[in-house]
């Protein structure tokens, strides 16, 4: 049972951290990005070849890929979201935009990955110790991805809720059309939404390349649960997005261990719907 | 004046290569006419999740079977004359409907002299009624199927090179039931499989052979195939006490298992795992010796046809081939091209060649029987860092198999 629960855990940590940047660039910046998960296998393979070419730790490709994803989504904010956001008469439009512009991103970002990589299957060893905790054995790589998951969580949370700049985040996030009357230039802290929001997928990327296996066209994957998260913990809500992510870790766990491993993909919609049934905004969503 | 200049004759350059390019068009265009090559066009998967296979496979063999021909100076005809290959490539997106359209348009728009097939057991399926429709001989080398026979009738072009799951299952059933009457394994298996395509069929094929063996399957159950966590499934299976655990598995779920079976420090007996497993890059990726772990192909170490073909390979790709598919499909292709050099390009005389004759290929001397290979590996174990061929034990070249599995 403790077991299960570990592992849970363990499983749900990868769907927080995927989520949290998601959660950001659709909440904050509303932007749907399409390419989020793309961007997480760039990252990936910026691991891979720091790793097998530069014999760089992963750990120490935090560093060095993380500040990448923030500038990568800065410049594609700046260059390609930027006018969108300026011509679009309310948020809906936004989003409709978002995600054709998004959409048209993936298959740019796939090509040049499969120009540059190929198709083929890409996976390394790394971290691929066991650890101990409670009595029960997870992979040390694995462990990284939930405690970076708490880590990044627990910082973005406390900068939301307790600085002035979290604030004006938080502000564009509930009200966009009010938020420029109280002096906040809405379209610079979404900017700044968004990129961090490519620090958090580059982060992902970093530390799932370390025990999964991905190829360039694996990122649609990524996205999907990423946004099944997104919306289960309310879109915007770090917070949300944490607890949805661990809750859906948690559950196709003990489904796996008690029910049967053919089902959980259905009980993942299944939590899903019934979330969305008592709670249309999801767990932590602050209206429509 | 010279930086001037230099842009002048870059200019000159351009134009001049402009020039050269519209002229090698008008003579590819006239050659056509005038059939002086002979198109080759396929589709497989360059993208979506279907890519990986098809490029680990596929696609390479292709590559380095048109590279070899054109080197050489072009296919073979009748009467010695040689004609390069000009290929006509299409993505299917990993979708089948996009397959069975490049396939169609690859009959009827670019009328190619021969198709090649794409990869997968389902994509291959899908366009056997075109193929045989319009006439094309296919050599449907990434499928494994147990009604090969029964598709053979109902298509008469179809050629089969990877046998059925019920050929792998039954080999590997015999290894365990040998195992077994050695005291080297209990008679409880633990069994996993991806709920897709190559996991339900070879689950199913092995059921029987493994109850028929006297085994108690005593853990059996089937994942979705976007499963990365196999913590759970691991715990389940060893605490069932089985001494083998067999899965039916795509490559990201092989390598997941193999990292999680090493965290855990699972080490049963017998450890048999699906497609991935017998990729070159697996020592790799598990990161570390991975001496008997047992899967699906395998080849003869003291081959000297494998052992130049995978030199082969590896020069013109870059890489090696994988242990189990690369060298059927790069047969197939042998076969098309002796084929051709015997009847010409009719391709109803090119199918009945390929049925009925016999062929110096990669795999020695071969010949199919009801249009199917017979001639594969059916199991293959990791032993002292190569991917070794241990069933049909009867086969010259087959290697013992070494149970109980080292530990990690």
């Amino acid at each position: 049972m403790l077991e299960h629960l570990i592992n849970g855990l363990v499983l749900g940590g990868t769907y927080a951290l995927i989520a949290m940047g998601l959660t950001l660039q659709y909440g904050i910046a509303r932007i749907m990005n399409l390419a989020f998960g793309d961007t997480i296998i760039v990252a990936c393979f910026g691991t891979f070849v720091l790793f097998s070419g530069y014999q760089l730790s992963p750990l120490l490709a935090l560093f060095v890929l993380v500040p990448a994803g923030f500038a990568l989504s800065y410049a594609i904010f700046f260059f390609i979201m930027q006018p969108l956001v300026e011509r679009a008469p309310h948020t809906a439009a936004l989003e409709v935009d978002s995600i054709l512009v998004t959409f048209g991103l993936l298959f740019v970002i796939q090509g040049i990955l499969l120009v540059v990589f190929g198709g083929a299957y890409t996976s390394y060893s790394f971290l691929n110790t066991p650890v101990d905790l409670l009595g029960t054995t997870v992979a040390a790589n694995r462990l990284s991805a939930l405690v970076l998951a708490l880590v990044l969580g627990a910082i973005l949370i406390f900068v939301l809720f307790r600085t002035r700049w979290g604030m004006m985040l938080r502000a564009v996030a509930l009200a966009p059309e009010s938020a420029p009357l109280y002096g906040i230039d809405v379209t610079r802290v979404a900017r700044y939404a968004f990129s961090i929001g490519g620090a958090l997928a580059a982060s992902g990327g970093v530390v799932i390349s370390m025990y999964q296996t991905f190829t360039a066209t694996a990122g649609v994957v990524f996205t999907m649960k990423a946004l099944i998260v997104v919306i289960l913990g309310g879109k915007g809500s770090v917070f949300g997005a944490l607890v949805a992510g661990l809750i859906l870790g948690v559950v196709e766990t003990f489904v796996a261990a008690y029910i049967d491993p053919g089902l959980t993909l259905a009980a993942t919609y299944t939590v899903f719907l019934g979330i969305l049934l008592i709670r249309p905004t999801g767990l932590f969503g602050k209206g429509g | 004046m010279q930086k001037n200049n230099h842009k002048v004759s870059g200019f000159v350059r351009r134009l001049g290569g402009v020039i050269s390019a519209v002229a090698i068009a008008v003579s590819a265009t006239a050659a056509f006419a005038a059939e002086d090559t002979i198109t080759i066009g396929y589709a497989v998967s360059k993208s979506g999740p279907y890519a990986g296979g098809a490029d680990m496979t596929v696609t390479p063999n292709y590559q380095l079977w048109v590279h070899e021909i054109n080197e050489a100076g072009g296919l073979k005809l009748p009467g010695g004359r040689q004609l390069p290959i000009e290929v006509v490539e299409y993505d299917d997106r990993s979708s089948a409907e996009e397959v069975v359209r490049a396939v169609e348009r690859l009959a009827t728009q670019d009328k190619v002299d021969f198709i090649l097939p794409p990869w997968g057991t389902g994509f291959n399926l899908a366009v056997a009624p075109l193929m045989a429709k319009f006439g094309y001989p296919h050599l449907a080398g990434a499928a494994v199927t147990d009604r090969a026979s029964d598709f053979v009738k109902r298509w008469d072009t179809s050629f089969w090179f990877m046998g059925g799951g019920r050929d792998y299952t039954s080999a590997l059933s015999e290894i365990l039931l040998k195992a077994r009457e050695e005291g080297k394994i209990n008679d409880k298996v633990a069994m996993i499989s991806v709920a897709d395509g190559f996991g339900i069929d070879l689950a199913k094929a092995a059921r029987p052979d493994l109850e028929a063996a006297g085994f108690e399957i005593a853990y059996d159950k089937a994942f979705p195939p976007a499963t990365s966590d196999f913590a759970t499934m691991l715990n389940e299976a060893e605490a069932t006490g089985a001494d083998s655990f067999i899965a039916f598995t795509y490559p990201p779920h092989t390598f997941g298992l193999t990292k999680q079976a090493k965290v855990a420090n699972y080490n049963p007996p017998v450890l048999y795992l699906g497609v991935g497993a017998g990729f070159p890059v697996y020592p790799g990726i598990a990161g570390g010796p991975v001496d008997g772990v047992m899967s699906l192909g395998g080849v003869d170490p003291n081959s000297e046809l494998n052992v130049a073909y995978r030199a082969r390979h590896e020069a013109v790709v870059g890489r090696a081939p994988d242990y189990w598919g690369s060298v059927l499909i790069y047969a197939s292709l042998e076969m098309l091209a002796q084929s051709i050099e015997r009847v010409g390009l009719d391709r109803a005389a090119v199918t009945a060649e390929l049925s009925g004759g016999s062929f110096e290929t990669v795999l020695g001397t071969t010949k199919l029987e009801n249009n199917q290979l017979r001639n594969i590996w059916w199991t293959g174990q990791w032993q002292d860092g190569q991917f070794v061929a241990v069933a049909p034990t009867d086969r010259k070249g087959a290697a013992t198999p070494m149970l109980p599995k080292a530990d990690w």
